[in-house]
């Protein structure tokens, strides 16, 4: 079933917003998210993937075309409300994502601004935290936690507004490694456990390699999208505009050239490994 | 760097204190400030330093972080207890030159002295038994009133707690721009005022700039959370008077009383 | 060749004497040589940023030396200020440090600090911002009209327009994306190889490290755990792992062969190394020729 409807939209910034890309905004992108599905958005700086993400939740709406969440109009002023609550964005720098000195009650604003009853909060709030690992830390300053717990605590705040779909917008360009696994293996477990919708925006191929689906944009385009297989089999496409490709795939991708054949293009060490021995056997 | 300053920051914990009632707190604080301020007695003074010690004590925060939130004011505290020593009337007991102690000085001394660190004190269990939301949440409530003649008591409460948040956050980032300033050969410690000052812009500037940027950042984070102002807003923890606050007021009470019999019983030291 | 930076027996506790009391830097001894490109890695936390920021005297060690050509740089606290400019600095984030008028009057901060006349500062800032590969007609921009790429080379050029003989960079590609990534890189490649200067580079990332370093310097839990070529560092990848610091993927793969009897020589850091590795053996058995 399909959730969000990007249809053909095009969107370019007043030169007066605060944000400054003028010309990297989008040009008649189509995308279709659907439920439950764990899908990247890869591409470099500039390139309108967070351009995109704010057109999921209605914090932009486009120039032409139309967006369209859950059947609903994004630009359907009486909606937007709606839209925002089904569809949760993280931003990237978590520390100006929180608002609370407390992590607990950071959790809590989103739900507070629902007007959801202080009972309901509390068993939401709880398990948010208990989701993404960070209940022990519910009572401690933000400022104090890690780069990866405060990005944790984030995605905890969304997720007490009961979305159906949550975006998240280079959550891990400022993190470290540790960070970013942790972030990462939230992700992973709120799409397979709680069959989270998660799309996420990154210029990481490491991450976009563990969702379902890759969209590769460019230029304010889909470059190419497929399965992560498919699109990191694409080496000369992706090198072509500098984008990364698993080290993996990389090699095997070049010892094809050396004419040897692999019925399927590796994208970890362990699958590298197991495809190497199979040659050399 | 680890900054140790423990004014103004909370101990999170489940003592007594910690669970009465933030509005409680906050108007007993007042009329306690008040009271500390109308102690003539000593057995008054005794009255007012007992119940901060109790409260220090009931609030289960560690007893070194009080002196610390008094280390930041002993100089104040020195220097107008010394000038009050020199101020008071009577037959002096000591002379040097135009230095006269009196014992009325003395006693004037004694209590600006301690007036001030139980103040201080005072206000130190507030804020370390209370998180920064409770308070505004507090001071938001207690103000509600004022709502009706369109004073916009919600978006101040707010924007009080925002700021509180990002103290830590902006403190954390003045020391990263001075660190870097200083790599670049910045020289913040000689020179006149003049100088100094201006070398302070090297770091003014930036602090500014990641300020308005973090804001930027906020509000749109804040509107992906569905924030549309105080209307409609529930909050998770609600705040209601219980049994413990009656009883804390009635406290309050007793030593308010304690203090005006004093004062009126016993003849006035100042 | 000769140590231009030597640590003797380092240590660095914050906070002395109160309840935070942290001991970041642990007995650390290094001698990093002239004109060396030095990798240091280690998780957040592991005391390398306090290190680095002992190196220029932003921070003084608990107990320890630290030798600038030989001379120790607390010899005379009054002068600490000239080893800044000898050590050059680039912090993480480095573009939230801007703040003059135009990109040419921010890069040439530091240079004004050192007291270099008009005439030399004008050719050290053109020279720097050439180096970190800033366009001439970006200095009279607004440092805060820049791209976010470009804001950070400007930054990094403020540090080297002090033409420092070492300099110390804290994760220069932390939030960059890929291209940002290897161009700002090979930038600072092309920068140490016609300087001939020394580059102390801190990175999370080992592919960055793997690819610049001739070696690295490995801290866990505030120690210095490693010191050795680049090569022999990343052979010891299981030890890495141990101190959970993920070494390539393409080494990984390649120690995996080999821990499984493949004949694959160690610390294979690039996808061309290990192309001509595999190949070798596959020719040796036929199967390509």
């Amino acid at each position: 079933m399909e959730f969000i409807c990007v249809d053909n939209i095009s969107f370019s910034y007043d030169d007066r917003d605060l944000e400054k890309p003028t010309k990297n905004a989008v040009s008649d992108f189509s995308l279709s998210i659907k439920k439950g599905e764990f899908v990247s958005l890869l591409g470099h700086n500039g390139c309108g993937k967070s351009t995109v993400a704010k057109h999921l939740n209605a914090m932009l709406l486009p120039d032409s075309g139309k967006v369209y969440v859950d059947g609903d109009d994004t630009s359907d002023e009486d909606k937007t409300y709606d839209i925002r609550k089904k569809v949760g964005l993280v931003l990237q720098n978590p520390d100006n994502q929180l608002v609370a000195s407390i992590v607990e009650e950071d959790v809590a604003f989103g739900p507070e601004n629902l007007g959801i009853e202080p009972d309901e909060i509390r068993k939401r709030v709880d398990e948010a935290l208990k989701t993404v690992d960070m209940y022990e830390y519910r009572d401690h300053a933000p400022y104090k936690l890690s780069g990866g717990q405060k990005q944790r605590v984030a995605i905890a705040g969304i997720l007490a507004m009961q979305p159906e779909c949550i975006v998240l917008d280079e959550p891990t360009a400022m993190l470290d490694p540790n960070g970013r696994s942790e972030v990462m293996s939230t992700l992973i477990k709120l799409n397979k456990e709680k069959n989270m919708t998660v799309v996420l925006i990154t210029h990481y191929m490491e991450e976009a390699v563990l969702s379902d689906r890759v969209v590769v944009m460019d230029d304010g385009r889909v470059l190419t999208q497929g399965t992560p297989e498919e699109v990191f089999s694409q080496v000369e496409l992706l090198k072509k505009h500098r984008l990364d490709v698993p080290q993996a795939t990389e090699l095997a991708y070049k010892l094809r050239g050396c004419g040897i054949k692999f019925e399927k293009m590796p994208l970890t060490a362990d699958e590298c490994v197991a495809m190497l021995e199979e040659v050399l056997r | 760097m680890v900054r140790d300053v423990a004014f103004g920051q909370f101990f999170p914990g489940k003592s007594l204190i910690h669970r009465l009632d933030p509005r409680a707190k906050l108007i007993m604080l007042v009329a306690f400030l008040v009271i500390i301020f109308c102690t003539f007695t000593y057995p008054s003074l005794l009255i007012v330093i007992l119940f901060t010690v109790m409260f220090i004590l009931l609030s289960g925060v560690p007893a070194k972080f009080y002196f610390k939130s008094l280390k930041v004011i002993i100089f104040i505290v020195i220097i107008t207890s010394v000038l009050n020593m020199f101020y008071g009337t009577g037959t002096p007991l000591f002379e040097w030159g135009i230095l006269k102690i009196t014992l009325d000085g003395i006693n004037r001394a004694i209590f600006v002295s301690i007036r001030i660190v139980c103040l201080i004190l005072a206000s130190s269990c507030l804020t370390f038994t209370t998180s920064p939301t409770d308070l505004t949440d507090a001071i938001e409530r207690l103000m509600k009133p004022l709502g009706k003649i369109h004073f916009p008591v919600h978006e101040i409460a707010m924007m009080m707690s925002l700021a509180l948040r990002f103290v830590p956050t902006l403190l954390e980032e003045t020391d990263k721009i001075t660190q870097a300033q200083k790599a670049r050969g910045a020289d913040m410690e000689s020179g006149n005022i003049f100088h100094r000052v201006k070398a302070f812009i090297p770091i003014l500037v930036p602090l500014f700039v990641s300020a308005f940027r973090r804001a930027y950042d906020l509000a749109t984070a804040m509107e992906c959370r569905c924030y549309r102002g105080g209307f409609g807003r529930t909050r998770m923890k609600v705040i209601h008077m219980s049994k413990r606050d009656v009883l804390s007021f009635a406290a309050m009470g007793l030593v308010i009383c304690g203090v005006i019999i004093c004062n009126i019983l016993l003849p006035a030291v100042l | 060749m000769s140590n231009i930076l030597e640590l003797e027996n380092i240590n660095y506790v914050y906070g002395v004497g109160t309840p935070f009391e942290k001991r970041a830097v642990d007995n650390v001894s290094v001698s990093i040589k002239k004109g060396e490109f030095v990798g240091i890695m280690g998780h957040t936390g592991s005391g390398k940023s306090t290190l680095v920021q002992m190196l220029n005297g932003l921070i003084k060690p608990t107990s320890g030396r630290v030798l600038f050509d030989g001379a120790d740089i607390w010899e005379n606290p009054k002068e600490i200020r000239k080893i800044r400019f000898k050590v050059g600095m680039v912090f993480q984030y480095p573009e939230y440090q801007l703040f003059e008028e135009t990109v040419y009057k921010d890069i040439a901060f530091g240079a004004i600090n050192m007291g270099k006349s008009s005439d030399e500062l004008d050719r050290a800032v053109r020279k720097a911002a050439e180096f970190s590969g800033l366009k001439p007609e970006l200095l009279t921009k607004s440092p805060f009209d820049l791209s976010g790429g470009e804001k950070r080379r400007a930054a990094i050029a403020g540090v080297i327009a002090m033409d420092p003989d070492v300099l110390v960079l804290d994760e220069p590609t932390a939030g960059l994306d890929p291209m940002g990534r290897d161009v700002l890189l090979s930038q600072i490649v092309q920068y140490h190889n016609k300087r001939k200067n020394t580059v102390l580079l801190v990175s999370h990332s080992m592919e960055d490290i793997a690819r610049v370093a001739d070696r690295i310097i490995v801290m866990n839990k505030s120690r210095l755990v490693m010191y050795d070529e680049t090569k022999k560092i990343f052979s010891r990848g299981s030890e890495l792992e141990k101190i959970g610091l993920r070494v390539p993927q393409i080494t990984k793969i390649m120690l995996t062969l080999k821990e499984r009897g493949y004949d694959i020589s160690d610390g294979i850091l690039t996808v061309d190394d290990a192309l001509a590795e595999i190949s070798s053996l596959l020719k040796k058995e036929g199967k390509i020729w």
